[in-house]
């Protein structure tokens, strides 16, 4: 692998450890940490890799030789400062790859539409593997395309949905959503047909738009209505 | 006009007061509940505690139909991350906040967001009045700074 020069904004638990294991993987690695009784402690686990400063300022990167960096990961607690770190990282100093950790799950969307280049939520890294885990939530995403709004969706159908015995080409689909994939009891996958009928049970893999979810969820999953009389 | 403020310290406050008196509809934003008191009894806007950082806070009060958004909190990143969210995914017209590094403060400039550096502005004021040969020159040097700012008194 070739080796980068990486800077971390943020000397933290994530940040301790990212610069580990970057280090370990033969990167030359700078962490920046504002608090002194922090970077000393970097510094002496770690060795002179640590700068005291604010990752935030110019001229702390400036210092940091952030021209010269392949990519800058801003891990601090604070979502403003990582915001910050990667545009002055950006705007500045033209680093390619400008990556923030997020804290708010709600500010991922926000940072991509402000250009931070990769966003990295544990908040909703977790959800999505709880989600994957829980039987009664029932459409699952698996996979954001990058830069599409199209996402890859994952659904069970299940008893009581008025599609059950139905063919695929009767559901009447929201916008810019395909079933790609249904997989069957007996775990075979096959690609539907307008033909193939639709089980309880049957594990529907669909591409949609971020937006539709919930029409595609009403979709494949809502009970008949009701008749009233 | 519509006004979002984010931050009712000193500077909040006051320009909270002078869009009031001029009229305007202004909604006043702060994480802290005491921050208020900075403001006057007759205040004729809103205040809401919260976080202005926070999409489901500024859509809250109302950012959907602001004129014009400032953010002069204490902390540059989150003014500056306040007012690009107002201008970038809120659409608002007139996004401006305080910025106290200048680098920084240049930086947003050049990439849509109205600021203004106090830590600049005020180093140069500074200068001017102790550049001034005896203290009564001084004393008019801070008294033009006024009359610039158009204040009354």
């Amino acid at each position: 692998m070739n080796t980068m020069y990486i800077i971390v904004v943020g000397g933290g638990k994530v940040g301790f450890h990212l610069a580990k294991e970057l280090i370990e993987a033969n990167h030359e690695v700078l962490v920046i940490e504002i608090d002194p009784a922090k970077a000393k402690e970097i510094a002496d686990e770690l060795g002179e890799i640590v700068m005291e400063g604010d990752g935030c300022e110019a001229t702390v990167l400036d210092k940091a030789g952030t021209g010269r960096a392949d990519m800058i990961l801003a891990v601090t607690g604070d979502d403003g400062a990582n915001l910050v770190a990667c545009q002055v990282a950006k705007q500045r100093f033209n680093v390619a790859r400008t990556v923030a950790r997020i804290n708010d799950p709600k500010n991922e969307e926000i940072f991509r539409r402000l250009e931070v280049d990769i966003t990295v939520s544990a908040t909703s890294a977790i959800m999505a593997h709880i989600e994957q885990e829980l039987p009664t939530h029932h459409l699952i995403p698996l996979l954001k395309l990058k830069g599409t709004g199209l996402e890859i969706v994952e659904v069970r159908i299940p008893e009581d949905a008025r599609v059950v015995g139905q063919p695929v080409k009767s559901i009447l689909l929201p916008y810019q959503s395909m079933i790609s994939l249904v997989v069957g009891e007996d775990g075979q996958p096959k690609v539907p047909s307008g033909d193939t009928i639709l089980h309880a049970g049957d594990e529907v893999v669909a591409v949609t738009m971020h937006e539709s979810e919930e029409q595609l969820r009403d979709a494949l999953m809502a009970p008949p209505p009701v008749r009233s009389f | 006009m519509n006004v979002v403020i984010m931050g009712c310290g000193r500077v909040g406050a006051a320009l909270a007061v002078d869009l009031d008196n001029e009229d305007n509809e202004v909604v006043i934003v702060d994480i802290d509940p005491s921050a208020f008191r900075f403001l006057p009894d007759g205040f004729k806007g809103t205040t809401h505690v919260g976080n202005g950082t926070d999409v489901d806070v500024l859509r809250r009060i109302g950012i959907d139909r602001a004129d014009i958004f400032v953010s002069a909190t204490r902390g540059d990143n989150r003014n500056v991350m306040a007012a690009q969210i107002a201008k970038h995914i809120f659409g608002v017209k007139v996004a401006a906040c305080r910025v106290f590094d200048p680098l920084r403060e240049e930086m947003y400039r050049n990439m849509g967001i109205r600021t203004i550096s106090p830590t600049r502005v005020q180093a140069r004021r500074l200068k001017r009045m102790i550049e001034a040969p005896t203290d009564e020159a001084a004393n008019d040097v801070v008294a033009e700074f006024m009359l610039q700012d158009g204040a009354s008194a």
